[in-house]
């Protein structure tokens, strides 16, 4: 890789991809040359356009439904479906043809990611694919587009960086990885957004960053995306006389962004229009969904502003004839947004979780409670000690404080546009701290909203070609394997399992942990499945550790694992004593593999994620 | 095209009355000869020293993909399309904000604008010798020689980029809007 010409970033976005570079050999020190690669992407039927961004949408036409040639790219002629703004355009009147939110389905644990699942609401004698399939799609859609443009410098031969949620489970940040592999990314490295976010601030800011923030400092990303909420705390530490910035903690996964608050709104606005004896089809939801988002902007950055009109026009060719008018209410918008989406609440809340039902299985598993500040409040309150073993951090919370306290915050997402949004998460956050005589966070101000995880990105594949300062950090949580107790059987109760630990927190790229001396016998030519834990909270645990008990809270149960030990030159039936040995690839990926006693084999041990 | 075409016998009828106002009436006939002669070597176009014309017929495509573009994002052609008369403004209004947004986005999407001068409106602003007349246009009590003094009435608009989408072969562009059907 050393002879790449440029750094690529690719934001594979719930809603939204964009690709970025950095020209390496053009960039030195703080100066650097970053820019967008424009996506050329069919915007009609048989119109080609250069975008900024593709959206993340793949349309499955049915075969009489488009004229030849409408689904023509510059780089392809025989594609069979679309993605980007035709195919948002198409799905808005066509859904049940329509592929949205496959990141939102590539992390969902109760699902086979490799079945052809989507689109959820597709109707018989309609084509169906992956969530993993559509994200190579995306991805080849991009890396073609690349070459197209860079015909001098294809994609496969530059630096390569892909950007995940940090709250990414193991399972979801191999199959993107398997997904980057497969269509054409030889070598991607994972980036976890918020980092990626704080890496574009760090690069906007040029040289000034080091002035913003000193030793001692623990930055509270918030990244509120389309469709998921992704907090990440990083402390800035010292060493050998210069800053350093360490991820300590990341949040866990929750499917509420942006779009639910404009969904929300629209709904409002929706049921006001019922009301008047209109009823909207989905279709119009949509541009009323498009209208609010618009108005609560116009109606959050103004405080002038009493009440935003939105229209929604009718598909007839009558258009004045068949526009509904409507508007949406300060009264409305903060109720429904500021106050739904952002509730002043006390730092020891918790987000409310109700028991679901089977059946909730077949969607996707979105945030129960929609306000961001309990979930804030729940992360800040789990990661209480985030910072205690970091050098220099042993005296940051007082004595019986209940959360983490931030020293500053960095926002991310399009939602905090609305700057009434970002002042009252501030306002919330900082009397939290005031409770516990902690001083205020501050706002790290200039962060690109939209476009900093796509920027930081490509950032990223400059720092790790030597320059700039690195967010070091490592593996966010320690992982478990279940190991059955060998207790009596009491008739009734459950026989108890005890966690091993074979990954301590905080591992990093490209280092492998020490094998446990625990082994287990597996069975030549079968697979043998294992629970498998991580916890986000648990900083002290070394390989080896068996934890017989745990709170609730403290460790979450994963999707198991499996390996299967290939027959050649054993016996299939037979007892082979195993150990488990875990190492981070240098792609970001975590890699668990069986290691037979007294040998050189390793046999990887797969993620079930076709439960 | 066939409704303008006269039919046969209404161009019999035509032929021989040409036929007989030629022969008979001189300056009929200079009109005939200007009328089945070529523009470029038509008399009173060939004077001494004026040089021949080239005149451009623009190609409907992209102006056809324009108008699609502001269909598509902004009803432009459903809108204009409309019969107004019947609606109240406060109608008309809700229907224009459609259109604003839309076609605004796709006018800036697909077209860079800049405004020519860079003055405020109302300003008072010199002409000077040699300035450019397609870009300005001097009105009102427009006398003697240049440096002209006057007030800016309108700040102009000139397209300086153009980014039109590129469009499959065979892709007709004379569908500004196809026909919807909801199954």
């Amino acid at each position: 890789m050393s002879k790449a010409r440029y750094s690529i970033g690719v934001d594979l976005g719930t809603t939204h991809c964009a690709l970025t570079y950095v020209d390496l050999a053009a960039s030195e020190g703080d100066e650097v040359k970053l820019a967008f690669c424009p996506i050329p992407q069919l915007s009609a039927p048989g119109s080609i356009e250069e975008r900024q961004l593709l959206p993340s949408f793949l349309y499955l036409p049915h075969p009489d439904e488009l004229a030849p040639g409408d689904l023509t790219l510059p780089w392809n002629t025989g594609q069979s479906w679309a993605v980007g703004q035709l195919a948002r355009d198409r799905g808005a009147q066509t859904p049940i043809r329509l592929v949205s939110s496959a990141k939102s389905w590539l992390c969902h644990g109760g699902i086979d990611r490799r079945a052809a699942i989507l689109p959820a609401e597709a109707t018989e004698g309609i084509e169906q694919i992956s969530p993993f399939t559509t994200s190579i799609r995306y991805l080849t859609h991009l890396r073609q587009a690349w070459n197209h443009l860079h015909p001098d410098t294809p994609l496969d031969q530059q630096a390569l960086t892909i950007t995940i949620p940090a709250s990414f489970d193991p399972a979801a940040r191999e199959l993107t990885a398997e997904a980057a592999e497969a269509a054409g990314y030889p070598h991607a490295t994972l980036l976890e957004e918020p980092q990626s976010a704080l890496y574009s601030w760090i690069q906007a800011s040029g040289s000034q960053w080091r002035d913003q923030v000193r030793v001692g400092d623990v930055i509270l990303v918030v990244d509120v995306g389309g469709g998921t909420t992704d907090l990440s705390l990083i402390a800035v530490v010292e060493r050998d006389g210069a800053l350093e910035l360490h991820r300590v903690a990341v949040g866990e996964h929750i499917l509420l962004g942006g779009d639910n608050m404009d969904l929300a709104l629209a709904h409002s606005v929706a049921q006001k229009l019922a009301a008047q004896g209109s009823r909207l089809d989905p279709w119009q939801i949509r541009a009323l969904t498009h209208g609010c988002r618009i108005a609560k902007e116009a109606l959050f950055n103004d405080p002038e502003l009493s009440a935003m009109p939105v229209v929604v026009p009718g598909r007839s060719s009558k258009l004045i004839g068949g526009t509904l008018r409507s508007e949406l209410t300060r009264e409305e918008v903060t109720a429904i947004a500021l106050e739904g989406f952002f509730p002043q609440v006390e730092a020891s809340v918790r987000p409310s979780v109700r028991a679901r039902t089977g059946l909730t299985q077949l969607g996707l598993p979105y945030a129960q409670d929609a306000a961001v500040t309990r979930h804030l409040a729940a992360f800040l309150g789990r990661q209480a000690e985030a910072t205690s073993g970091l050098e220099g951090f042993e005296s940051h919370l007082p004595e019986g404080a209940g959360f983490l306290h931030p020293t500053a915050v960095l926002f991310n997402g399009g939602v905090f546009k609305a700057q009434q949004l970002s002042q009252r998460l501030m306002q919330v956050l900082n009397g939290w701290l005031a409770a516990e005589q902690a001083p205020p966070a501050r706002l790290l101000e200039g962060g690109d909203l939209d476009l900093a995880v796509a920027r930081g990105a490509a950032y990223y594949g400059y720092v790790r070609s030597g320059q700039g300062v690195r967010i070091r950090g490592g593996t966010a949580q320690a992982y478990y394997v279940g190991v059955e107790s060998s207790m009596p059987a009491v008739p009734g109760l459950e026989t108890p399992v005890l966690a091993l630990c074979i990954a301590p927190f905080g591992m990093e790229e490209g280092s492998a942990a020490e094998l446990p001396p625990q082994e287990f016998g597996l069975i030549v030519g079968e697979p043998v499945h294992f629970r498998f834990f991580g916890s986000s909270v648990r900083r002290h645990d070394q390989v080896g550790t068996l934890l017989d008990y745990w709170d609730e809270d403290e460790i979450q149960e994963l999707e198991g694992i499996e390996a299967t030990l290939p027959a050649e030159g054993r016996t299939p039936g037979e007892v082979v004593p195993v150990k488990l040995s875990a190492a981070v690839t240098e792609t970001g990926t975590l890699r668990l593999e069986a290691v037979p006693r007294g040998g050189d084999e390793r046999w990887k041990i797969e993620f079930e994620v076709r439960s | 095209m066939t409704g303008q075409s006269p039919s046969f016998f209404h161009r019999l009828g035509l032929a021989f009355s040409l036929f007989f106002r030629t022969l008979f009436d001189a300056r009929f006939a200079g009109s005939v000869v200007k009328l089945i002669t070529p523009p470029a070597v038509e008399p009173e176009a060939a004077d001494a020293t004026a040089e021949i014309p080239v005149l451009h017929q623009a190609s409907p495509d992209s102006a056809l993909q324009l108008l699609g573009l502001l269909q598509q994002e902004g009803r432009l052609v459903d809108f204009l399309e409309e019969e107004v008369a019947q609606y109240s403004d406060a109608e008309i209004g809700a229907a224009v904000r459609v259109v604003h947004e839309g076609s605004r986005k796709a006018l800036h999407a697909h077209l860079t604008l800049l405004p020519i001068r860079q003055e405020a409106e109302g300003a008072r602003i010199t002409l000077q010798p040699g300035f450019d007349a397609s870009a300005i246009r001097p009105t009102g009590n427009l006398v003697g020689e240049p440096p002209f003094t006057g007030t800016l009435a309108h700040r102009g608009w000139r397209v300086t980029e153009v980014r039109l989408p590129k469009l499959a072969s065979g892709h007709d562009v004379q569908i500004i809007a196809p026909a919807e059907v909801e199954l």
